[in-house]
């Protein structure tokens, strides 16, 4: 909205993509302790063992790695902007 | 066991002085200048490793053989913390930066007031939770050394464990001191220190990762069997508590951003802001590898060595016992890196915190002289953190010879939770804007009594501290008041029992003192400052510090005393230096020259203050503040004061400039007065008397000659007289001495007497509109006829038309009626509408008519006495005179 009109639709494109992707850059932490408390639902489970939690618990943490360092380039601020910018604008 | 004591001992030692060498060359390359390869974000990553201690190298493995997967909650909590890098920590790294805040004290410090107190409880609070902590490394060491020492033959007592923890004790204060207070750098980076801790974080997971791998592939022989082996080992079922799962992985959390060598790692040594962007993926990674291997290590040890081993050491002694003795001096000095890479990164920041929140402030207050002697604080400074290295150092030892040293993972958690006690006063702070000292305060001694009650107490055993009974049955009996059972409420795990209570009522605390308490101006400053960082500190630019400096400057001097005054003296002075545009150097002259241009606009102690945060970050205390606003309201009291007098000067000169003008041209206007006087009297004068000369000395003269003569002179003398009256008219009229005859009459009535009287019938054609002129006027009739008549045979005499023609208009202009005299002549020049009412101010001469030239000035004379107006009004067509009725006199309209 606060965009000025005489603007080209690429940047504003671009910076919309960016914040955007800081929603999803603050959405993974929630995310990442949701899917890190899913195995008490199992506990006590007879059928539950150690290993496959495991093996879920480092395919999560590879998966939120992977996540996390995908979302870096895209939504650190760019030069144009200071990082000063006005904090869950949309 | 090929391994000989001594060899271990030389390992070790080269390895430590492997480690002073790195620390120094990097110190080296950082004093040239040549920091940037010191300042990657690999290196920042790495140096984050401090978070895994001996307690992750040797401690996960026990934690794991003992309570299954309940150990990644220490490795998953502070990953969900970096992944959500962009909400909290960039923000704390941010202020961090912005503030110049050296530990977490100088944070919740800074951030209620800049508080004294709670910078002391928050550093007794981060020793306490420490000093455990590092008696853990070094008991990891000494035992570490004892499995060696145990292997080779000669077991070792509990005097070569204690000696041995001494020595481990006095290398690691040796190389703080030496690397971590080299200098007193203003941002508290230590290169050597952070450079040497990455070194380690690579040795550290390098061993880890060594031995995993060795018993992954080379013991169980592959990833498929050595998941059967966990199936069947005493940790195959999943059956974990979910109150200390969820409870730990907030706890370690929590921990990541309050302990204080974490908080030095992350945000005091920072250098870059995007460096924090790579650790968000880089860092969860390095706790991925360490904590990947640890279950089968784990699973390992249990199945192949003999019962009753420490679990703790099983990093150690599986590779031992499958005589890959290169593997275990490996792992030891996996298990060593990580020890006193802890070690001395907490000592730094406890040091920090000691030194300037507790010493410092006793030592200067202590001083009658205070701060003022600049050139000996900072010798203070770094023998007061020599000292306060030690003296944590010495702790630590001490509660290693007297604790008797429990499992690993107890003792670290119990630190956890300690430092965790921080936590709502610094997300509160950073948060919340109502956030203040006193629920700073109430928080941190609330959440820090139950946690020594309910954890760290107990934590010394049954007998220790507390004693059984009191354990059992609460104090004096009180029963609600035990300490595994506050409130009553039973059965709960010890660790999540205490967490739970103490950041419950630690945070309600916080909240209750901030609602009810009020904050003091430095707080409320600092609040909006920490709480909106964002807003007010620029981004991550790092690279430009000069020009960034000669910028704020500009922004700053451009505030105070305008742009266009602050870009030339800028412009100037760059060009002075021989540079192009506006931001020259930060030279010391320039900025004593800015300082002095800006205290001229906003006083000296304004200006002192605000160049000197500009250029050396300096904090302005309440003190500072204080004498801002007192020289300020002196200031704004004087200059108001001069204000006041020199208006009133000004006035006074003005009314003697204007009195003065006044007489000047009163002298003036007597001395043409008084020419025009004379002028004026001699002409009628002088045909008098030449012509009554005629009559005495002619005798011969004709009747009729005689009676022209005569008549001559009778009229002259009839002029004479007029002017005389005149002028005793006007001097009566100007003196004010005229007494009204006030009369009622109508408008009428008193325009067709003054047509009449002024001649006009015959010579000039007067146009009226009668239904106009009902006004009833309450003035003194005579004097206003006078008027109307000087207008209208004004008119008469020099309207210049063939056909002269007078219109007289009646109207109403507000709440006053106005009669407006119109010819149809040439009317009078723009430049002449000035004098027109002036003493004798005749225009052109048509000369016949006669008049002195003074009834115009009687007429205004007059008008003003009556409390109306008389004016020329242009535009009209031809002279026109607009007569403003007196106000109270004219009106209603019958």
């Amino acid at each position: 909205m606060k965009a000025p009109a005489n603007r080209s639709v690429f940047l504003a494109r671009a910076s919309f993509r960016r914040r955007r992707l800081r929603d999803a850059a603050r959405m993974l932490p929630i995310l990442a302790l949701v899917l890190v408390l899913m195995p008490l639902l199992q506990t006590g489970h007879p059928e539950a063992r150690s290993s496959g939690v495991l093996i879920y618990l480092f395919v999560l943490w590879v998966l939120l790695i992977a996540a996390a360092a995908a979302l870096v380039r895209p939504i650190l601020p760019t030069r144009d902007e200071t990082g000063s910018e006005p904090e869950d604008t949309a | 066991m090929i391994v000989s004591f001594n060899t271990l001992v030389a390992v070790a030692l080269t390895y430590v002085a492997f480690l002073f060498a790195v620390a120094f060359a990097a110190e080296r390359r950082a004093a040239r200048g040549n920091e940037a390869w010191l300042r990657s974000s690999a290196i920042y990553t790495l140096s984050l490793s401090v978070y895994c201690t001996a307690w992750t190298f040797y401690g996960a493995v026990g934690y794991a053989a003992r309570s299954g997967l309940e150990y990644l909650t220490i490795y998953l909590g502070p990953t969900i913390v970096m992944v959500g890098w962009w909400w909290g920590l960039r923000k704390l790294v941010r202020i961090g930066r912005s503030q110049r805040i050296t530990s977490i004290a100088d944070l919740v410090s800074s951030r209620y007031g800049k508080s004294t107190g709670l910078g002391v409880i928050v550093t007794l609070m981060a020793v306490v939770g420490t000093t455990p902590y590092i008696a853990l490394q070094l008991q990891s060491v000494t035992l570490s050394f004892s499995v060696f020492a145990s292997g080779a033959g000669g077991g070792w007592g509990e005097a070569d464990l204690w000696s041995a923890g001494l020595w481990v004790a006095v290398g690691l204060a040796l190389f703080t001191i030496l690397f971590g207070t080299r200098n007193l750098d203003a941002n508290e980076r230590h290169h050597g220190v952070v450079m040497a801790i990455a070194v380690e974080a690579v040795v550290k997971l390098a061993a880890l990762l060594a031995v995993g791998i060795f018993v992954v592939w080379g013991l169980a022989g592959g990833i498929g069997p050595v998941l059967a082996q966990i199936d069947a080992s005493p940790i195959a079922r999943w059956e974990q508590s979910g109150g200390r799962w969820a409870g730990l992985i907030f706890l370690s959390g929590a921990a990541l951003l309050c302990l204080p060598r974490m908080f030095q790692v992350l945000v005091v040594e920072n250098a870059d802001e995007r460096h924090l962007g790579t650790a968000s993926w880089a860092f969860p990674l390095y706790l991925m590898l360490m904590s990947l291997f640890v279950v089968p290590i784990a699973v390992m040890g249990l199945s192949l060595l003999p019962e009753g081993s420490n679990p703790d050491l099983f990093v150690l002694t599986l590779p031992l016992s499958q005589g890959k003795d290169g593997l275990a001096m490996l792992s030891f000095l996996g298990g060593l890196s990580s020890a006193t890479s802890m070690v001395i990164v907490a000592t730094i920041a406890l040091a920090t915190m000691v030194s300037n929140h507790i010493v410092l402030p006793v030592w200067l207050s202590s001083r009658s002289e205070g701060a003022i002697v600049s050139g000996d604080v900072r010798g203070v400074v770094l023998l007061s953190r020599r000292l306060s290295i030690v003296g944590v150092l010495a702790l630590g030892y001490t509660y290693f010879r007297l604790s008797g040293g429990g499992a690993l993972a107890a003792i670290g958690l119990i630190s956890f939770a300690g430092v965790a006690q921080i936590l709502p006063a610094m997300i509160g702070g950073i948060y919340w804007r109502g956030a203040n000292r006193w629920g700073a305060a109430a928080g941190l001694i609330t959440g820090f009594v139950v946690w020594g009650w309910t954890l760290f107490l107990p934590s010394f055993g049954e007998g220790g501290v507390l004693s059984a009974r009191l354990l059992a049955e609460g104090p004096f009996g009180i029963g609600w008041l035990r300490p595994y059972a506050l409130f009553g409420i039973e059965g709960l795990d010890p660790v999540v029992h205490s967490v739970m209570w103490s950041i419950l009522l630690n945070t309600c605390a916080f909240f209750t003192g901030s609602v009810v308490g009020f904050p003091t101006p430095l707080e409320r400053l600092q609040g909006a400052q920490i709480v909106n960082v964002f807003e007010h500190s620029d981004g991550p630019r790092t690279w430009s510090r000069q020009a960034a400096g000669a910028e704020d400057l500009l922004i700053m001097a451009q505030r105070i005393i305008g742009p266009i005054e602050a870009q030339a003296i800028f412009q100037t002075e760059a060009r002075r230096q021989g540079k192009q545009g506006f931001l020259p150097d930060v030279s010391p002259e320039f900025v004593d020259f800015l300082e002095r241009e800006l205290a001229g606009s906003v006083g000296a102690a304004t200006a002192h203050a605000m160049i000197g945060q500009m250029i050396e970050g300096a904090t302005v205390s309440v003190e500072d503040l204080i004498a801002v606003a007192d020289e300020a309201a002196q200031i704004m009291e004087y200059s108001n004061r001069l204000e006041a007098k020199s208006r009133e000067q000004e006035r006074t000169a003005r009314a003697l400039r204007d009195a003065n003008d006044k007489l000047t041209q009163l002298s003036i206007q007597k001395d043409a007065f008084l020419s025009q006087i004379s002028h004026e009297l001699r002409t009628p004068m002088t045909s008098i008397r030449a012509f009554s000369e005629i009559l005495r000395d002619g005798g011969d003269l004709k009747g009729e000659e005689l009676t022209r003569y005569a008549g001559i002179i009778h009229a002259e003398a009839v002029r004479l007289t007029r002017l005389l009256d005149d002028l005793l008219d006007l001097s009566v009229l100007e003196n004010g001495n005229v007494t009204l005859n006030r009369q009622q009459g109508s408008l009428e009535e008193l325009l067709d007497r003054s047509v009449a009287a002024a001649g006009a019938a015959g010579a000039l054609t007067v146009r009226r509109n009668r239904g106009r002129e009902q006004a009833i006027l309450d003035t003194d009739l005579d004097r206003l006829a006078q008027v109307f008549i000087n207008l209208i045979a004004n008119a008469r005499k020099y309207c210049t038309a063939p056909n002269p023609e007078l219109r007289i208009e009646v109207r109403r202009i507000g709440d006053r009626d106005v009669v407006d005299f119109i010819d149809n002549g040439d009317g009078i020049a723009a430049e002449s509408r000035d004098v027109i009412f002036e003493k004798f101010s005749r225009l052109a001469d048509h000369g016949t008519a006669g008049g002195a030239g003074l009834g115009l000035a009687i007429c205004r004379e007059i008008m003003g006495r009556l409390g109306g107006a008389i004016a020329y009004q242009p535009g009209q067509g031809g002279a026109a005179f607009r007569v403003t009725l007196p106000g109270r006199a004219a009106l209603a309209a019958q």
